[in-house]
């Protein structure tokens, strides 16, 4: 095996006011030309030990113990001025978010230079600038004076990340830390900065770390996975033996909630939560979700065992690891072909929305079912969301063509629409953040459409709410609590519950799970399909993510630009989509290999 | 292009702003219990004096007809004819002194912007340290003391009590060169850069605390650059821009407080032209001084809008 070049033992992170531990135990290795995935949901410390590697903490955090060597190089140890020398120049890193780490008041050219200046890279300026021009090239953009004249705002996403690449490898490091580098960027771009990655990785014998919570994301580009789980890694090994026999409970679980583009496999989610810093438990922090669990696994954490290329820590990953993973996944159930027999119950014909003067929406046609959910597709700017909102009379300019509920045409606006109309749909937004009032308690927060469209006593009202409560899997007990108080899953369950007690026809989801882990986004659509099933609603569910069509909707519309690229049922869509555009969507999006079952 | 549209357009809201400032004052000033002629006669004036005065000066005609002629006269720099003593032209009685207090200002701005900007964004660097705690109190305390205390504790500090390095009363003599009285503005600088010093400290500190926060400025540490580079290049252009409409605001603020400053230093200013000339209702010089703070706010404002969008990229090439 070619030589190390990372290799990180029993780091530890702490918060510095409490030293609670945000990461404990993290011990890897990275080799050079390898890519190493550190895949883990949302606080489980990866980007808190991604950016340890580099002695940078955000405020509040600091490094308590541990070793971290670079190229034979103690980091931990090193003096400020050393370790300026390491930071962009022997290790560098690639930021989750280009638009927010490129300095919006410098030329991109600036940015690119003053690293190879710090470094003292190349002898002159004439060399350092033929240093830019070769990465610009390397990450596939212009390398003139013009485009390199250009600030971070006038640079697409896909551009602004392909510039941190460019930036990240510039002065030839032998490490490269990527934090989640293509999360809000088109699958499309995505794509195309993954296989950037990864082909300098290999050409230059880089050694890199590419942190995510996306599983589907480092399918194709990780050679090995650390699965990272309430600050300690619970799995670490080869990628194809992880997809195909994970020995962690954890692991497997996560597996099965992440969308399966194939359709064989129905999406399955983590219940409960992942401990916070501070309220781990002294033994196996999965304990309380896992379904192995025995008293053991209570007293006290598993070390690191198994052989050194695939280490686990679980007490009973032995006897994990030869079950079969199907137990952990449950086969997607087919299409129900009955459903929709009746005429649709809402409908958009020739629709066009318009931005202030421009035309977002170029004549599109809709119809949805009862009991049925048809996915809206696209990247964004596709309109997607736009003819969402005209549907619900929420769009913000001027909407022409024909919508209609039932046997009668809805007004353009929602304020204009009769109660009976505005019942009838629902609408859920994007971030669960965003949507709930958090000075509103749950209770405060569902009544409103209970006031509006019924007319009915408190305790009914009450009643009402704990149903609605109940019906997305949340206690009634939760009426008094603010929205700051629960997680974001548990946020999107309310929000879709303030919908469920408006009883709506129609559901409109609006990415609903963009905003959440792949094991919470897994549980609301577990959610959304036991809501159809159970109350007959019609549901239009908007999402930029192809593979979570296959669980949930029984048809798929895919747009682009603002106009309709594909329609049908989702099979066949997704088996064989005749449009282009959406073969190559397909081919775009990441999906994990599962292969031998 | 549009960024000289856009210019041009606030240019002309700024005189927009000017005319209804205009009117108001005018008014105001019209408004006034008391009458010029009977100020300008004295208490014993006889009815027939009285009028035939009023009639010199115009009074007699309706208010639009004199403030119409008032806004032609000053379009042309006339800016009328003092009631009060001599009766110059009010522009001969307030120039000298309009000079005094543009340098006096401009003196006051060149030290404290540059000196509440550094100590801003450096106690943001050393946040929740003893030196950021202290600089809190300090400032804290300053901007709650009016500036005329401010400037008594000065004048007993370093004039008259404590120690005696410094002339207590800044009495500029108009023959001879400024420069060789230099000792004569250093207290009165003082005090108005004390005056404005905590808003723009504090100013400049919390967005420099916000800027350094942001992920574009953990970027450049991670890239390897020097603290000073960071500072200087990633988080001092981006940290002002937030600043800037507030420092606008002080500086205006400075170009009114002087009357109080100018005053307890007996400084030959606009401040005091403009006391004298409230006592002596001379209503020209009234109206031209208060035009010309109000023409001073709205420039300010004004520069503060276009030096925005020129240090934002985001904005100036947003208009292109």
């Amino acid at each position: 095996m070619s030589d190390v070049v990372l290799s990180v033992k029993g780091l530890r992170v702490e918060l510095e006011a409490s030293g609670a531990d945000i990461d404990d135990e993290v011990e890897f290795t990275i080799h050079s030309g390898e890519v190493l995935g550190l895949v883990g949901e949302s606080a489980s410390g990866k980007t808190t030990a991604a950016t340890a590697l580099l002695v940078h903490q955000r405020r509040g955090a600091v490094v308590a113990g541990g070793e971290v060597v670079i190229k034979g190089r103690d980091i931990l140890s090193l003096s400020p001025v050393e370790l300026r020398k390491v930071r962009g120049g022997l290790a560098s890193y690639v930021p989750q978010d280009p638009s927010m780490s490129l300095n919006p008041a410098l030329r991109i050219g600036t940015q690119l230079r003053e690293i190879l200046e710090v470094h003292g890279f190349g002898a002159s300026d004439a060399e350092r600038a033929e240093r830019i021009r070769e990465m610009m090239a390397e990450v596939l953009l212009p390398g003139d004076r013009q485009f390199l004249r250009r600030y971070p705002h006038q640079l697409s996403g896909g551009q602004q990340q392909r510039v941190a690449v460019a930036m990240a490898f510039a002065c030839r490091p032998s490490l490269i830390i990527l934090d989640e580098p293509t999360t809000g960027l088109d699958v499309t771009t995505q794509a195309h900065v993954l296989r950037t990655v990864k082909d300098l990785a290999r050409t230059y014998g880089v050694a890199a770390l590419y942190v995510t919570h996306d599983l589907a994301v480092v399918a194709n580009l990780a050679d090995r996975i650390a699965v990272m789980y309430a600050g300690r890694l619970v799995e670490v090994g080869p990628r194809d033996a992880l997809f195909r026999g994970a020995h962690h409970p954890y692991t497997r679980r996560l597996l099965a909630s992440v969308p399966d583009l194939a359709g064989k496999y129905a999406l399955r989610g983590i219940p409960g939560r992942a401990p916070l810093p501070g309220k781990r438990p002294p033994g196996c922090s999965f304990a309380d979700r896992c379904d192995y669990t025995e008293p053991r696994c209570i007293e006290a954490f598993p070390p690191y065992e198994g052989p050194e290329e695939h280490r686990v820590r679980c007490w009973r990953w032995e006897e994990i690891a030869r079950l079969s993973l199907q137990n952990d996944f449950v086969p997607r159930r087919a299409c129900d072909a009955s459903r929709g027999a009746t005429g649709p119950v809402v409908s958009a014909k020739g629709v066009r929305a318009f931005y202030g003067t421009t035309e977002a929406l170029h004549g599109v046609d809709l119809e949805v079912r009862p009991g049925c959910c048809v996915a809206l597709v696209g990247e964004s700017g596709s309109g997607k969301t736009t003819l969402a909102r005209a549907i619900a009379g929420i769009h913000p300019g001027k909407v022409e063509g024909e919508i209609r509920l039932g046997d009668h045409e809805l007004k353009r606006d929602a304020r204009h629409r009769p109660k009976a109309d505005r019942q009838a749909i629902q609408y859920i937004f994007q971030s669960p953040y965003g949507s709930l009032n958090p000075r509103r308690s749950i209770g405060q927060i569902l009544e409103p459409p209970l006031r509006t469209f019924f007319d009915l006593s408190r305790s009914e009202k009450e009643d009402r709410m704990v149903e609605a409560l109940e019906m997305v899997t949340l206690d009634g007990s939760l009426l008094g609590v603010y929205p700051d108080q629960l997680s974001g899953g548990e946020r999107q369950r309310v929000a879709i519950a303030r919908a469920l007690v408006a009883k709506p026809t129609v559901l409109i989801c609006d990415e609903v799970t963009s905003s959440l882990d792949v094991s919470v986004q897994a549980s609301i659509v577990e959610l959304l399909v036991k809501l159809i099933d159970e109350t007959g609603v019609a549901m239009i569910f908007v999402t930029h993510h192809l593979p979570l069509v296959r669980t949930l909707a029984q048809e798929v519309t895919v747009m682009n630009v603002g106009e309709i690229v594909e329609t049908g049922t989702v099979d066949a869509v997704l088996a064989d989509p005749q449009a282009e555009y959406t073969r190559n969507l397909l081919a775009d999006t990441p999906d994990v290999d599962r292969t031998p079952f | 292009m549009p960024l000289a549209k856009h210019i041009l357009w606030r240019v002309i809201l700024g005189f927009i702003t000017l005319f209804f400032a205009s009117v108001l004052i005018f008014m105001m000033t019209n408004l006034l219990p008391g009458d010029p002629a009977r100020a300008i006669l004295g208490p014993r004036a006889t009815p027939e004096k009285l009028a035939i005065l009023r009639e010199e000066l115009g009074l007699d005609r309706p208010v639009a007809v004199r403030y119409a002629a008032w806004l032609g006269d000053i379009s042309h720099g006339d800016l009328g004819t003092s009631l009060a003593g001599m009766q110059q032209p009010v522009t001969k009685v307030i120039g000298r002194r309009l000079y005094n207090s543009f340098l006096l200002v401009v003196l006051a701005a060149f030290v404290s912007v540059p000196l509440s900007m550094g100590i801003g964004a450096y106690t943001a660097l050393k946040r929740d340290t003893k030196l950021d705690a202290t600089a809190t109190i300090a400032t804290l305390t300053l901007s709650a003391l009016p500036e005329f205390v401010i400037g008594i504790v000065l004048i007993l500090l370093l004039s008259t009590q404590v120690l005696h390095i410094l002339p207590p009363i800044s009495r500029l003599d108009p023959f001879a060169p400024y420069l060789g009285q230099l000792d004569l503005f250093i207290l009165p600088v003082m005090t108005l850069t004390l005056a404005v010093l905590p808003y723009i400290v504090r100013l400049l500190r919390a967005s420099t605390i916000e800027v350094l926060e942001s992920e574009y400025i953990s970027m450049a540490r991670l890239k390897g650059l020097p603290e000073p580079l960071v500072m200087r290049r990633h988080s001092l252009p981006n940290a002002v821009v937030p600043a800037i409409q507030g420092t606008a605001m002080q500086l205006a603020w400075l170009a009114g407080g002087i009357v109080v400053v100018e005053y307890l230093f007996a400084y030959p200013g606009i401040g005091s032209a403009l006391v004298d000339a409230v006592s002596n209702r001379d209503y020209p010089v009234i109206q031209a001084l208060s035009l010309i703070l109000a023409a001073t706010y709205v420039f300010l404002n004004l520069a503060a809008d276009i030096l925005t969008i020129l240090i934002t990229p985001r904005l100036r090439t947003g208009m292109r």
